[in-house]
């Protein structure tokens, strides 16, 4: 049960933020990077010991060009498709010859990272199988909505209307035709203990995800929302700005999903979505129509999420009174 | 004392990856897997092996499982054929060039298409250039002495690379022979557990799997093939200390009735033994034939094998697998590469047989025989001969 893992859990504060740093400053990221960012506060949040395990992909590429690595501590990467499967080899690895008495009995976290090309596309058969067979660890999906280290390619999580070098905005399509495959839901239906969604612009709320993850036994999901300036045209100091606007304008909605139960970050007061669609490129083709379409489909899918809420977690639906989402 | 046992073959394996008391075995059961991987579940399940068993989704995973547990420093193996090795063939490669000393045995089936899933070595054989250890058993016994040196030579600190033990699928994996059987008390002393160089510790953070840019890409290729090419002697030193715990002696090239041989029948794996029968047949009548097969495929033992060989005029090679659009099959083109800007070079007759599962017999080497040595006479010039096709 989760409620034994997080028995000695604390949030954390402005005043408690650790000062460790597993990822540290030097790599070569875009200047403006909202991934690298979030990548960042989930690795200080969980802290040493750790083992982290990296698909291929942006945050693999900028943080180890050899002979140079920004990770200070034990990393691996070995492919695109099997951050998930590498790292439940790292995380029964460990656990049997801790058994064996061949290293320290103390607990080591292993946490994945992947970008969402590497989880929702290639890496989603080997992130199922990890996930259904329960290892304990923690797996990142840094979901930036597309193939950006290849060159802003679609993938499943693009979102519909977007434009990129695969779904290009032209005289008869309009960029991505396709809706954003819903991740955290695919995990969620593995009735794995612990699913969450974060936005970097919402720290403390992505750092305690991220710690409450790493400490619940088994497997934990978190799927954060990584601004891309390069891929996604906007200003290099835009990250947090359409990182709290995706959020504000219920577009990528905050959410915890434990053991099945949901817990909505309630915004009934939300932003329409134009104000986050005219602050990138990658939407500067869209139409009134694509929009309003758009809008709807947000309203519905968050009006959705409040329905699963009140499903599963009908004390915490009917206690919380509506209101707008904060920059705590 | 060791006993000696009838025993399928895959269960002896499964015996030998239980004595050397791996760690974490992760697969998948693609092709069918065969019955290494069941049994070894069996033994955790019951717990006669302390062991992780990782039931992953693919053989991709399974490889990919592997390499996480090698890398924190467990002793790791798994098991594949046909199939399930082709999907595991991006994973092959990082195995090598990331130094993780994995063991796994590879029972040689035809790849697809027509799906089939008898007997060749078109699946390793595409695994020929990822940088692993490769050895062939010729029988089960080999098979389970093979497994066991397998751990010993891939993590031995001058070799750090992951090791194929190949053998042939049904002939071999799927028969009962008689297997000694070793004591975990004569093991131990010969395969101390695995102690790492480097692991994914958090006491000593490394990066594993680091970008290489074109500026140090080749540099590391270059360790990782005199890496390679170095453990022929780590090879060597496994065998001989084998050799004297266990008194069978293993050799990268071996032969059979070569002594005055004119013609040479060069094989691997297990019809290496019909062919053996072959030579024998042949021996009575007078015919000056031997028959010289290779047991370690890579690295490739070049002066082993050109000693082997050594004054016969023919050579007649089996292939187990085609290179197609090349010049038959990799044995043949490896043999005609050592042998080229030799000065006294024997004539090399090239043959592809034995694809999917086709039966090979003692007939079928007396043909490949009797044809090396008609071609040899008119030094037909021809790049292979496929054998047994039915034209009608």
């Amino acid at each position: 049960m989760i409620a034994d893992d997080l028995k000695d859990f604390k949030k954390f504060t402005p005043k408690t933020l650790p000062r460790e740093e597993p990822f540290v400053s030097g790599h070569r990221a875009c200047q403006g990077c909202g991934e690298v960012l979030a990548l960042r506060q989930v690795a200080k949040a969980i802290g040493t010991p750790m083992i982290a395990v990296s698909a291929t992909g942006c945050m693999e590429i900028i943080s180890s060009p050899f002979p140079q690595t920004a990770w200070a501590v034990p990393w691996i990467h070995v492919a695109f498709e099997n951050a998930a499967a590498v790292a439940a080899g790292v995380e029964s690895g460990l656990k049997i010859l801790v058994d064996k008495g061949r290293i320290p009995k103390k607990e080591i976290k292993v946490v994945a990272f992947a970008g969402d090309g590497g989880t929702a596309d290639i890496g989603l058969q080997a992130l199922s199988g990890a996930m259904e067979r329960g290892h304990n660890f923690v797996y990142v999906c840094l979901d930036n909505e597309a193939y950006m280290n290849t060159g802003i390619q679609r993938s499943s999580s693009t979102p519909y209307g977007a434009t990129t070098t695969t779904s290009p905005a032209g005289k008869v399509t309009p960029g991505q035709t396709t809706w954003k495959k819903n991740l955290p839901a695919i995990m969620a239906a593995h009735n794995i203990p612990y699913v969450a969604t974060a936005s970097p612009a919402y720290y403390l709320d992505l750092m305690n995800k991220a710690k409450k993850a790493s400490l619940i036994k088994g497997p934990a999901y978190l799927h954060i929302y990584s601004s891309c300036p390069t891929g996604w045209r906007h200003g290099a100091d835009l990250a947090i700005t359409v990182s709290r606007l995706v959020v504000e304008a219920n577009i990528f909605p905050l959410y915890e999903i434990e053991e099945g139960r949901y817990t909505v970050r309630k915004n009934n007061q939300p932003k329409p979505v134009e104000e986050y669609f005219k602050t990138q490129r990658r939407f500067a083709h869209m139409t009134p129509d694509m929009l309003q379409t758009i809008q709807d489909r947000v309203d519905r899918d968050y009006q959705r999420l409040l329905q699963m809420e009140g499903m599963t977690n009908p004390a915490v639906a009917q206690k919380e009174k509506p209101k707008g989402a904060t920059a705590e | 004392m060791a006993k000696r046992v009838g025993m399928e073959v895959s269960i002896a394996i499964s015996e030998a990856v239980k004595l050397a008391n791996v760690d974490v075995i992760s697969a998948y059961p693609i092709t069918p897997q065969t019955h290494i991987v069941e049994h070894l579940s069996e033994f955790v399940s019951d717990g006669e092996l302390h062991s992780a068993f990782v039931p992953v989704e693919s053989e991709h995973s399974a490889m990919s499982a592997a390499l996480g547990a090698s890398a924190v420093g467990a002793r790791t193996f798994t098991a594949t054929s046909s199939q399930g090795l082709a999907l595991m063939h991006e994973i092959m490669y990082l195995a090598a060039s990331m130094r993780l000393p994995v063991v796994m045995s590879v029972v040689n089936r035809a790849l697809s298409s027509p799906i089939n899933i008898w007997n060749d070595l078109s699946d390793i054989m595409a695994e020929r250039d990822s940088g692993w250890v490769q050895v062939f058993a010729i029988n089960g016994q080999e098979a389970y002495d093979l497994t066991l040196q397998a751990f010993k030579i891939a993590e031995d600190p001058r070799v750090l690379l992951p090791v194929a033990v190949n053998l042939d699928g049904f002939i071999l994996s799927h028969v009962i022979e008689p297997i000694e059987l070793f004591e975990q008390q004569e093991v131990d002393p010969f395969l101390p557990p695995y102690k790492p160089v480097l692991r994914l510790d958090p006491e000593k953070p490394v990066s594993m799997g680091a970008f290489g840019s074109p500026e140090v890409f080749i540099e590391v290729k270059k360790q990782v093939e005199e890496a390679l090419i170095g453990s022929q002697k780590v090879v060597a030193e496994v065998w001989k200390d084998f050799g004297q715990r266990f008194g069978r002696i293993y050799k990268p090239v071996e032969s059979y009735q070569t002594k005055g041989a004119d013609t040479i029948l060069i094989t691997m794996g297990s019809i290496t033994e019909t062919a053996m029968t072959a030579i024998d047949s042949l021996r009575e009548k007078g015919r000056k034939v031997g028959l010289v097969h290779i047991r370690l495929w890579r690295p490739f033992p070049f002066k082993e094998f050109l000693q082997a060989i050594k004054g016969a005029k023919t050579l007649a090679v089996l292939d187990r697998a085609l290179s197609p659009g090349g010049v038959g099959g990799p044995v043949g083109l490896e043999v005609k590469a050592a042998l080229f800007g030799k000065d006294e070079r024997p004539y090399v007759a090239e043959f592809v047989a034995g694809l999917g599962g086709r039966d090979l017999t003692v007939d079928t080497f007396i043909e490949v025989l009797d044809k090396a040595e008609k071609y040899s006479q008119k030094q037909k010039d021809f790049q292979y001969e496929l054998i047994g096709v039915r034209e009608k």
